[in-house]
């Protein structure tokens, strides 16, 4: 069993009007077999936490800390923390021109692995992958991302997940701007993710809708960069009936 | 990429600039009303079209641009004499984006002093048995059969060439992409030099041939390739310059009567590099493919400047520009201009140019033009794209696991493959494949 471990983090972002703290003391444990939701209203810094577990530059890491199996993933790279076993399933996915997914996804293989998968079999492995996603043959030869729609982008970033086999996958906003069918299909690909077993996903949402299809174990309501809430899929429940209201309300008034 | 797209109809004539922005253009649709006059600019006389047309005040050497308008590109002056052109002041349309003090006098030939009498680049040959290469004077027959110079500096170099290099492909001749005729050119060194190359593919001849230019020189070079009816030529030019060399080589292309030419320009070493083919039809049917491939590093300005003349019934044409650029003053230009005249009814063309910038302090121009004077034509239309690799492309890439520098490679690569894999003579592209790399490397990327 694997740990991600993030203690007391507190990350900041530099903006015109000069540095705006974002996550202000953010802790939160996730094992291998466990499924998190991050929830909360926009802006809550949902999000952040996400890109900031990833490593983009954008963030900047004030205090605290993060622990995969106590290695100090802070410390890494944005590629090395890939090779450690963190994926980022994106809100919005880069288009890069000139590289077909055929070609990116065996160079991402390659380098998550550390050696070039047996082609025979990753061919096959690609091709079966592609097929539950419902996603057509020649996307294999597309550049990535470039062209693609909201909901195709979205099931690449879940090809990827499958192909990757990470131990933890932070799912951001994977179901946002997904039709009902998309949004089954690219849960149906998390699921097996998860029942291969070995995987702990932080499933970021603004909308329980996903919850449906899958089911977490803990629930995580983030409000103003901190968990305002926690408990478990009975909170999910609470919060499609009642909506984030509450918690704002409770929030100091910033009017 | 970070992209912007934007479509719009094209009027007569469009001129855009784009400074690092982005930029792309849409293919023109229909534009077929029957019997409609759009304009009764430009009839029918090549630049060749000989003397009878042209008989004007500046003598009898002129080809086309007179009586034309100068908002037309057809309307650019052409001339076999140095002195019929202008001094080159840096203003005009077609030098405003080249730095002329770093021609080393190329555009003052004449003017105080200046002189163009270095040696002219060492030729090499290797050919296939059945394709002649010969060693002509200045009075040959064919030298003038498929260009004339468009500009100050290609006028220089046509006066003052000592002999020229004739490769003849003959009459029918099969020739393939592994039996290619290359000549090395070898720059002599740094005193301002002329020099002439005729590629002559005769009728339903096919076959390849690389022009390979290497070494140091300061060259002003004028490039004619006569392609006859039903003839399939493919001309490669590489400079491959040493990093102090200046090179103008203006290439003239003659396409006959249901003749296909594959035009490949790839500007990779020199100082100061501007090439600037230009394609005529001679008959119907015939095809062109112009491409090109570049990668300008530091201080490096690679300019590219290309017109297709559409005069004839049923032609095609299509322009493929890519270039990479890093490092601070990196400049690229292209300027893709396509004239379609009234007579030209059925020509299908598109031209498209794509830049890919890698680091702060580069630059790229890119100007699409297209000139249409007739509605009856199967299409036209244009696109031009400067993105950059940027942050967040990188980021998810190495949210992959892939590391810095592989993932700037994959991008780089992927980027410029696509021309590469169009030149379709394996050794070439093996050697472009290298040449791709090794400028990355140079890069530090």
């Amino acid at each position: 069993m694997s740990t991600l471990e993030i203690k007391d983090l507190h990350v900041s972002i530099a903006t015109e009007q000069g540095v705006k703290p974002i996550l202000k003391g953010v802790s939160l444990t996730i094992n291998t077999g466990e499924t998190h939701a991050i929830m909360g209203p926009n802006g809550s810094g949902k999000s952040t936490l996400a890109s900031t577990i990833a490593g983009h530059p954008r963030y900047t890491v004030d205090s605290g800390s993060i622990t995969l199996d106590g290695e100090d993933v802070l410390a890494m790279t944005v590629d090395q923390r890939a090779r450690a076993g963190l994926f980022l399933a994106m809100q919005y996915p880069v288009e890069i021109p000139g590289v077909t997914m055929t070609n990116f996804l065996r160079t991402a293989k390659t380098a998550i692995d550390g050696e070039a998968p047996k082609l025979r079999t990753w061919t096959k492995d690609v091709k079966a992958a592609m097929a539950q996603l419902r996603i057509e043959p020649e996307f294999a030869e597309r550049n990535v991302n470039e062209g693609f729609s909201g909901g195709e982008k979205k099931r690449h970033e879940i090809l990827q997940l499958e192909l990757l086999k990470p131990k933890f996958a932070i799912l951001d906003e994977t179901d946002s701007g997904l039709d009902v069918d998309a949004l089954k299909v690219v849960s149906e690909g998390v699921n097996r993710a998860i029942e291969d077993g070995g995987l702990g996903t932080m499933l970021i949402t603004h909308y329980t809708r996903i919850l449906r299809y899958i089911k977490p174990d803990f629930v995580h309501v983030f409000v103003d960069g901190n968990i305002a809430e926690q408990g478990g899929p009975e909170l999910a429940d609470r919060l499609e009936d009642e909506g984030y209201d509450r918690y704002l309300a409770d929030a100091p008034a910033t009017v | 990429m970070t992209e912007l797209t934007e479509e719009k109809v094209i009027d007569t004539p469009v001129s855009e600039e784009h400074d690092g922005k982005v930029w792309s253009q849409g293919f023109i649709k229909g534009m077929t009303e029957e019997g409609e006059k759009l304009s009764d600019l430009n009839p029918e006389s090549g630049p060749l079209g000989g003397s009878a047309v042209k008989a004007h005040s500046h003598g009898d050497s002129h080809g086309g641009g007179v009586g034309v308008p100068d908002s037309s590109r057809a309307g650019r002056l052409t001339s076999y004499k140095l002195a019929d052109f202008p001094l080159i002041t840096g203003r005009e349309e077609d030098w405003r984006f080249t730095p002329l003090k770093r021609l080393r006098g190329l555009d003052r030939v004449g003017v105080k002093g200046q002189e163009l009498n270095g040696p002219a680049p060492v030729v090499a040959v290797t050919k296939p048995d059945a394709v002649t290469v010969e060693t002509v004077g200045r009075g040959d027959a064919r030298i003038g059969s498929a260009g004339i110079p468009e500009d100050r500096v290609a006028a220089a170099a046509w006066e003052h060439f000592a002999e020229a290099t004739v490769v003849t492909l003959p009459a029918e001749y099969q020739g393939t992409a592994d039996d290619v005729t290359t000549l090395t050119l070898t720059g002599a060194g740094d005193t301002p030099a002329a020099s002439h190359i005729v590629v002559h593919a005769k009728k339903f001849a096919t076959g390849v041939v690389v022009l390979d230019h290497r070494g140091t020189a300061v060259l002003s070079e004028n490039v004619e390739v006569l392609v006859e009816d039903g003839a399939n030529l493919t001309v490669v030019s590489i400079q491959d310059w040493n990093d102090d060399a200046v090179h103008a080589s203006g290439q003239h292309i003659s396409v006959g009567r249901d003749a296909k030419v594959k035009h490949v320009v790839i500007n990779l070493g020199g100082n100061l590099l501007r090439t600037t083919p230009s394609a005529r039809y001679t008959g119907p049917g015939g095809e062109v493919e112009m491409y090109g491939l570049y990668f300008a590093d530091a201080g490096q300005h690679l300019e590219q400047r290309l017109f297709v003349d559409h005069s004839t019934k049923n032609c095609k044409s299509r322009v493929t520009y890519k270039g990479a650029l890093q490092g601070d003053g990196a400049h690229a230009v292209w300027i893709g201009d396509v004239l379609i005249r009234k007579e030209a009814e059925g020509t299908d063309t598109y031209e498209m140019n794509r830049n890919l910038i890698l680091t702060q302090g580069a630059r790229a121009d890119s100007v699409p033009n297209l000139e249409i004077e007739t509605g009856m034509i199967e299409g036209a239309g244009h696109a031009s794209a400067t993105g950059r690799f940027d942050d967040e492309q990188l980021f998810y890439l190495q949210s992959r696991g892939i590391q810095e520098d592989v993932a700037r490679r994959l991008v780089v690569r992927g980027f410029l493959n696509e021309v590469i894999q169009h030149i379709k003579v394996p050794a070439l592209e093996e050697r472009m494949r290298d040449a791709v790399e090794r400028e990355l490397a140079a890069g530090a990327l």
